[in-house]
């Protein structure tokens, strides 16, 4: 980015970060507004349900819907509440949310910021997210919000440990912390994406199971179902969020779905290789093409693969029952986290002794 | 422009460890703990250890800092009782501060060291690998070292807490895996008025 300045004068350089961040702001929220529809859509359907279909063709404008009702009800801040944590909350769940988004690569070069430790920034943002549910659950000064945002907590805090070291295997494999860099390595069609890896084909069995424990994982760490013992409605009504109304709500709620599409693109990108499509087209095909359609063209794998990934999401949501708490945790500590150990001893070895090219 | 993001930074650091010590609220100080750590990262990445700050991030604000609020939210804490020990504390502290400020002032003059020659990645290609060179082939014994304590101070911990139980029903997975149907199920033929 600051490469970028220099090179086009200070005040362009910066209206075109600027332009950029809005860009990224405006498509994500335009598509969060039909990826949560097709969240309910596809549930819906499980249980032979038509699902939202009033609002617009096919519900479709259902989101905006429920946008206009959101931002127009009353705030209500509870009496003892903490009334600074309690609307900071929200906030910080929102911009956190958005802020992960900066290092994610859509296609070959768009990108708002080409870390260097990009994984590792996406790692600590998403690790930062917890304190959103806890302040919100502090805040309200009220025992289910409390209860539920402690849940929250110990389960991100336990299942952020399995996927840095799920993480960890895949910068192993590409030699790179930078996303883009890490997509780029997994060019060349589908067998050589991270999660099949047959050009390593030893690791196969191993990189197939880390990107099974990576979905279960991101599954828990987004508080989805059958993870969502945080909000679990059954029995603390609706966790950390109890108290809320209104446009906090709707903050907290456009926050934890970026949060689902962030892990999406995660694993798109880490496992799926990222804008590559399964069949390379071939260098002389493409060339015949401008850069800014190929690149389209890769921005709608991109999106295709995020979208199959939210949609498995949506499914895991609708036919899978809710775990017990102590299963959860067993899972996470006993199950996830040594498989995910070994493996990196795996892989680990594997570059070292094979010679990869790092 | 990295000096007006560096003051920019320093200040935002200093009011919020002031804020640490001077909020009322335990959890307040904790949250404001965390915006400190979080802008010291901020100013790391300005110094080019974009690496450092990134594992300050995860390990202190991600992990360390969250234990800190979960134990500063569960405890009971009566604020008036906490405030009066202040005045006797007060000199203690001061002389601790003072003392931590002049090892710093120490080091620094004596060394005749100034920000300039502060190089985030010396001899590799980035900082990254320079962490890992100094880490896992200069101190490699010391570091490893250091982790078998760690470990000790964790399985001490256990073993301190650690109570075994009797009678306490646990879930066994492998257990429950393998039932059967005919494990479970018996089928019988009652007779009516008699049961079984």
């Amino acid at each position: 980015m600051s490469a970028f300045i220099q090179e086009h004068g200070l005040l362009f350089g910066w209206l075109t970060v600027i332009g950029q961040i809005l860009l990224f702001t405006i498509v994500l929220l335009l598509s969060l507004a039909f990826l949560l529809l097709m969240d309910r859509k596809v549930w819906a359907a499980v249980m032979m349900r038509k699902g939202p279909n009033v609002v617009g063709p096919f519900g479709l404008l259902q989101s905006f819907a429920d946008f206009g009702k959101f931002l127009v009800k009353e705030i209500i801040i509870p009496a003892g509440a903490n009334k600074t944590v309690f609307l900071l909350a929200p906030i910080m769940s929102l911009t956190l949310a958005f802020a992960a988004w900066a290092v994610i690569p859509v296609a070959p070069g768009w990108v708002v910021s080409d870390l260097n430790v990009g994984v590792l920034y996406l790692f600590a943002v998403s690790s930062l997210g917890v304190y959103g549910i806890i302040m919100g659950g502090w805040a309200s000064n009220s025992k289910y919000p409390f209860l539920g945002s402690l849940r929250s907590a110990a389960q991100m805090v336990s299942y952020e440990v399995s996927i840095g070291l799920i993480i960890v295997t895949v910068i192993l494999l590409a030699g790179s912390m930078n996303l883009s860099e890490i997509v780029a390595n997994q060019a060349g069609g589908f067998w050589t994406w991270h999660v099949f890896s047959f050009n390593h084909i030893l690791l196969f069995p191993v990189m197939l199971a880390m990107f099974v424990m990576f979905f279960v994982s991101a599954l828990a760490e987004t508080n989805r179902p059958p993870f969502d013992l945080p909000e679990a409605e059954s029995e603390l009504v609706a966790g950390y969020q109890v108290e809320y109304s209104s446009t906090p709500y709707l903050l907290f709620m456009i926050g934890e779905y970026l949060n689902i599409v962030l892990m999406c693109a995660m694993m798109a990108i880490l496992f799926l290789g990222g804008w590559h499509g399964p069949i390379p087209l071939g260098e002389d095909f493409v060339a015949n093409f401008p850069v800014w359609l190929v690149n389209l063209g890769n921005l709608a794998w991109f999106m295709g693969k995020v979208v199959f990934f939210f949609f498995l999401f949506a499914l895991v949501k609708a036919v899978v029952p809710r775990y017990r708490y102590d299963q959860l945790m067993r899972l996470g500590w006993k199950i996830f986290l040594p498989t995910s150990l070994g493996a990196v001893l795996i892989v680990s070895g594997y570059v070292v002794y094979m010679g990869v090219q790092a | 422009m990295e000096l007006i993001a560096f003051y920019i930074m320093a200040a935002i650091v200093t009011i919020s460890g002031i804020s640490v010590i001077a909020a009322k609220n335990p959890v307040h100080s904790v949250l404001w703990l965390i915006l400190a750590f979080f802008t010291s990262a901020g100013l790391m990445v300005l110094i080019g250890a974009e690496f450092l700050a990134m594992l300050l991030v995860v390990v202190y604000v991600g992990a360390v800092a969250v234990l800190f609020l979960f134990v500063v939210m569960m405890l009971d804490v009566d604020f008036v009782e906490l405030k009066q020990g202040f005045l006797s504390y007060l000199p203690f502290g001061v002389l601790v501060g003072v003392a931590f400020i002049a090892e710093i002032a120490l080091a620094t003059f004596a060394r005749g060291a100034s920000a300039d020659d502060f190089n985030p990645y010396p001899g590799a290609e980035n900082n990254v690998e320079a962490i890992g060179q100094v880490m896992y082939t200069d101190y490699l014994l010391l570091f490893q070292l250091s982790g078998l304590i760690l470990l000790v101070a964790m399985i001490g911990a256990i073993v301190l807490t650690l109570r075994h139980r009797p009678h306490v029903k646990r879930q066994s997975v492998a257990h429950q895996t393998a039932r059967r149907r005919k494990d479970a199920i018996r089928r019988v033929d009652v007779k009516s008025g008699e049961g079984l």
